[in-house]
Parts: structure tokens; sequence; C-alpha cells
């Protein structure tokens, strides 16, 4: 049973941070109706930007404090991260308004890799280390319920709670400020949007840039957690089912569908592997994704697809 | 001034339903024929053989498949890569385990399955649309390549994982120079062209198209969803299937699972959507184009002479090649069949300008 509640609350864990890929997903479509398989890249991206910036600022301006040398990094790789949104949307999207859904989705798999082979190099090609603090010891809970405790990753429990206070930040965002319901606006209608004065083109820039800084704290805790790499950009193929799964439209779906698949991909792991072979995480989450759809096509929270003739 | 078709009418029906109503076209494509049949093989060097047409044809084979669902039938695909590794390590299989088996048999059996694969990871395809679908066919890619990677028995129990074919014989004939790999090639893809061709502006043809315009009006009217998107998954996965197989045999000759991977699938989607979707002549563009571009690509710094590191300059070609392609769709979405067909247009009324 501890086993079981180990294996759980791991999953749950990584499901939190596949969501924090999905997340920036979903963003996009919403206010774009751009599928983002850029956001891979863009991952990518930031988290070289960030692990570069740390590495060069003490040694440019000659300061040793590694909170300083983050907070700069962090600043500066989030302003790249708003010029890419920029360009994207001046030198891509604006071209390519009104185009097929499929066009749109080439269009990124181009930008994704722009930004990866940018990326490499600008900021290089090998493996670079991202440290912000993240606690590494493992943490014991619960030890008088179960023998010897349950034992817990304290650095994917401060993730996790880093991803919770982003989506909460998001919702907010969303919700409360001016800007957010501008991007909500966007997001019901473009044409009703553009109608009563709301910029498109400035709308897309703040969702790339949202969907960049999303990428960029994406890309933080992955860093930080194995190392900034090529392979990072590869998250986003774990987030896809994510995506499918809540719905594309569904901030809380991507929450939902990330911590679904991150608990199934790890109980699959280890009670369905030994069985099948091992190695099964790669397509187990889209199988799950599958069954789910086959049962509600829209996804668990996505818009209704209504179709008219 | 060439290229008028006054004057060429149309006497019976079987003139009207010709492949090639106009005569300069119907030319053309013999001269283009006898060039690609003759003159190619005599004159081309082993290099261009290996680098340049074998993959162009192979890859525009398979293209030609993606065409059939994606441009016709209207539903993304993005499992390409595993269902042309579905097709190569069928044939591979037919051709080690059955004594004397003929390659074209171990072809088509590599299509086969392919095809059997293709409706299976089809069927979701019923309930699921759009982008929603796009991504599922993702599972398609990564199940086949745990599976060719897990499953010893696909490799022949091959310690490593890779397999590798031994001569390819042809009735009884060895291939072994590349100029007749070529024509092996050469001869699938036209077949497979004109069957494809009849087939999408037949009944079925018009079936898919009716689908991918808008398939609950296509419904309505009395076009049965599932017939409609199962063929096209068949149909489309077969000449998929076909080409992995040619991909492995007659390009590769010996390859891993990863020589199937994800970026084949999106490399293929880049050739349709290049090329032109809903459009034959736009697969083998598009094929063209993405075969020749890296080519080129990898002269570029040599040419300028720049001192690059091998790295840098592979990821300036990354940077270039994705740069290009957003350009290209914005410049011209619908590919470059529609600047083929804006072309003959003009060349209509060459030289006047109306």
């Amino acid at each position: 049973m501890g086993f079981f509640l180990e294996t759980v609350f791991g999953g749950l864990m990584a499901g939190m941070l596949y969501a924090l890929v999905a997340l920036g997903f979903v963003l996009i479509f919403k206010a774009s109706g751009v599928f983002n398989f850029s956001q891979g890249a863009m991952v990518l991206f930031a988290a070289l930007a960030m692990a570069r910036f740390a590495e060069w600022f003490p040694q440019w301006f000659g300061f040793e404090s590694l909170l300083l040398a983050n907070v700069l990094a962090l600043l500066a790789a989030a302003a790249c991260m708003v010029a890419v949104a920029w360009l994207v949307e001046r030198l891509a999207l604006r071209g390519l308004v009104n185009q097929p859904a499929i066009t749109l989705l080439m269009a990124t798999l181009g930008i994704s890799y722009f930004l990866d082979g940018a990326g490499q190099l600008i900021f290089g090609s090998s493996t670079y280390k991202i440290d912000v603090g993240l606690p590494k010891d493992p943490l014991f809970v619960l030890e008088d319920t179960f023998p010897g405790g349950l034992l817990l990753n304290k650095e994917d429990l401060y993730s996790a709670v880093i991803a919770a206070a982003l989506v909460g930040a998001l919702s907010l965002f969303f919700q409360k400020t001016r800007t957010g319901r501008a991007l909500r606006a966007v997001a019901d209608d473009h044409q009703a949007a553009q109608s009563i004065g709301i910029p498109l083109s400035r709308i897309w820039v703040i969702v790339w840039s949202v969907g960049g800084l999303v990428a960029l704290v994406a890309g933080i805790i992955w860093g930080s957690k194995l190392g900034v790499q090529y392979s990072i950009s590869l998250v986003a193929l774990k987030a896809f089912p994510v995506v499918i799964l809540g719905g594309l439209t569904s901030v809380p779906g991507a929450i939902v569908g990330g911590l679904i698949i991150g608990v199934g991909e790890k109980l699959s792991e280890i009670y369905l592997g030994p069985t099948v072979g091992g190695g099964i995480e790669n397509w187990f989450a889209y199988v799950l994704a599958l069954s789910f759809l086959l049962v509600r096509p829209q996804g668990l929270f996505g818009d209704k697809i209504i179709d008219r003739v | 001034m060439f290229y008028r078709e006054n004057g060429q009418f149309k006497a019976s029906y079987r003139a009207d339903l010709a492949l090639f109503p106009v005569a300069q076209d119907r030319r053309a494509v013999l001269a283009l024929a006898l060039i690609a049949f003759v003159a190619v093989p005599w004159l081309a060097s082993d290099y261009t053989f290996r680098a340049v047409l074998i993959p162009f044809l192979v890859l525009s084979l398979a293209a030609l498949g993606l065409n059939v669902l994606v441009g016709y039938c209207g539903q993304i695909s993005l499992g390409t890569g595993a269902f042309m590794a579905v097709g190569a390590y069928a044939a591979y299989n037919l051709q080690v385990r059955i004594e004397g088996m003929p390659l074209l048999l171990s072809l088509i059996g590599g299509g086969l399955a392919a095809t059997v694969c293709g409706v299976l990871f089809g069927l979701p395809s019923l309930r699921i649309r759009g982008l929603y679908l796009a991504v599922a066919t993702l599972a398609a890619q990564f199940f086949i390549d745990w599976f060719t990677n897990r499953v010893p028995w696909v490799t022949n129990n091959s310690s490593s994982g890779s397999v590798s074919v031994g001569t390819l014989q042809l009735f009884g004939l060895p291939l072994e120079t590349p100029a007749q790999r070529y024509l092996l090639c050469l001869s699938l893809v036209v077949v497979c062209g004109i069957l494809t061709k009849n087939l999408v502006r037949g009944a079925i043809g018009r079936e898919w198209m009716a689908m991918r315009d808008m398939d609950v009006a296509a419904a309505v009217i009395g076009i049965r969803p599932v017939h409609a998107k199962l063929t096209a998954f068949a149909v489309s996965s077969f000449i998929v299937g076909v080409a992995g197989a040619l991909w492995g045999f007659v390009h590769l000759g010996a390859w891993e699972p990863a020589a199937f991977g994800i970026d084949k699938s999106f490399q293929l989607l880049f050739m349709i959507i290049i090329g032109g979707l809903g459009s034959i002549v736009g697969s083998f563009f598009g094929a063209a184009f993405i075969v020749l571009l890296p080519l080129l690509l990898n002269h570029v710094p040599h040419w300028l002479g720049l001192p690059l590191s091998t790295a840098a300059a592979s990821h300036l070609e990354h940077m270039i090649f994705g740069a290009l392609i957003v350009f290209f769709l914005i410049v011209e979405p619908h590919g470059l069949a529609r600047l083929w067909s804006t072309a003959r247009q003009k060349l209509r009324l060459w030289p006047f300008p109306h």
C-alpha cells in the first residue's frame, strides 16, 4: 500500500510538470487557434537562456552571488521569450491569418526547427545545469501510518507547488484583469473581439509571451531536475496526450489531464510494464488519452464540438 | 503560343475522361517518362542515384500515400513513419522467414501489413476529428517505435536491434547497381501514381473529398463515413508501407528502428504541405524540395567560404530550414502545386496578357 501511494504521489508530481507544459499549449491554442508544436522548442530555448545567462552574468559583471545571478538570468530569459513571441507574431503569425489548422501547425513546426537551431547556436549545445536552489534531499512522511513512511522527493514537491502557484496566478490573470478579459474575448470569437476594438496582434504577442514564460518556468524546473540539453524539448511530446485528454481549450483540463497522465504512466510502468517488456511510458499516455477520447471526442473539459451543415 | 488546347475536340467519352486531356501534356509526360527511364539511368552518376534520385522517388511515393489520407480525405496523420516501419519490417520478415520469397511479393506484403495497421489505427478517426486525431495518430508512431524496438521477433532476434537485407533479386536478376534499384523504384512509383490518380478521380476519391470538405454533410447525402475514412486509411497505408519497404530495402539496406521515427512523419507532412495538399504532382514537388533543400544547405557555408564547425553548421541548417518552411507557408500556403497550375494558366495565354 505504501509503495502504491508512493507511486501515485510520484505520478502526481510528474503530472503537475506535464500540466505545466500542456498549459502553454492550451493558452496559445485558445487565443490564436494555433496548435503550437514549438512549445517544446520554446522550453528548450528558455531553459538554455536561463542556464547560460546564470553562468555568464557573474563572469561579465564580476559578482559572486548565486541569487543575483539567477534573478538576472530569469529576467534576461523572460526578455528573450517576449522577444521570441514578438518575432513569431511579426514574422510568422501575421502572414498566416485565416489559414487552415494544419498549415498553422506546420508553421509552428518550422518555428520549432528554427528555435532549436537558434538556441543551440547562440547558447551552445552541450549539457548545462540550472541551480535555482531546489532541495534535492528526500522527504519521509506519514511514518506512523506505514512502516518506513512514504518517500517523497522534495524537489518534486517544490516544483508541484510552483506549478500550482503559476496556474493560480494565470487563472487570476485571465479572470480578473483587463488584458485577461481581452484574451478570453479573442479566444471566444476573433471577429467579434476585433470589432469591439481589441487589437488582435497585440493580444497574440501577449499570449505567446505568456506561453513563453510558462515554457521558461517549465524549462527551469525540468532543467534543474534533468539538466538542460536537447532532449528537454521532447518534453512536449509528453504533453500532447495531456492536452487532448483535457481538451484543447481548457486550462483546468490541462491540469487534470496532466495528473491523470502522470499517475497512469507511473502505475502502468510499475504494474503493467514488466509483463509486456518495459519502456511503455512512451506510448502508454497516448493510448490512455485515446481511450478517453473515444468516449468524449472533445476531451474531458473541451468545448463541445457542434456541427452545422 | 505552344500550350494551346484550341482545336483539340473531345469526340468521345473516352477522350473526355483521358488522364491527360491536353495533347501537349501527353507529349510532355511521354518525354518525361523517356528521360526518366532511358536517359537518367544512362547519364546519372552513382552518387546522384544514392543521394538524390532514390530517396526522392521513395519519399515521393510515401508522400503520395500520405496525401491520399491528409490531402484528399482530410484526416491529419502524424504516424506515417510508423506505417513505413511496418511496411519495412513486414517485408523484411517475409524475405527472411520464407525461402525464395520474390522481392515484389515481399514489398506488396509489407504494404498489406501496413494496410492492416493503418485501418486499425484509423478506427479512432470515426469518433475523433481534427487536431485531436492528429495527436491520437502519434499513438501509432510511439507504439510501433516501441514494438519494433522491444519485440525481438520483429528484428529476427538481432542483438543490436538493427536489421539488414542481403542482395536483392528481381525475377531472378540481381539488383546490384544503383541504376537498377532506381529503375525498380521508378516503376513502382509510376504504377502507384497512376493507380492513385485514377482512384482519386473516381467514385471513391469523390467520397474522400466530400468527407474532407465536410463530413456531416457528406454523411447526410449518403456517403458512409466508415467506408470512406477507412478506405482512405487503407489505401494510404498501403502506399506508405510499400514506400517504407523500399526505403529499407533499396535506399538504406540496413536500418534500425530510429530510421522510421517521428522526424520521418514530420518530414513527410512537410512534403505534402509544401507540395500542395490534395494534389498528385504536389507530392512529387514536395519530396523534391525536402530532399534537395538539405543537400543545398549543406553546401552553402562551403560556397561562401565560412569557417563553421560541423555542429554550428547543422544548427544553422536547422534554422534556415525552419525559416524557409515558415516563409514558404506564408508566401504560398497552397503549395508548389498551386504555383505549377498558375504557371500553366499563364502559359496558355503567353505571350499575350489576356
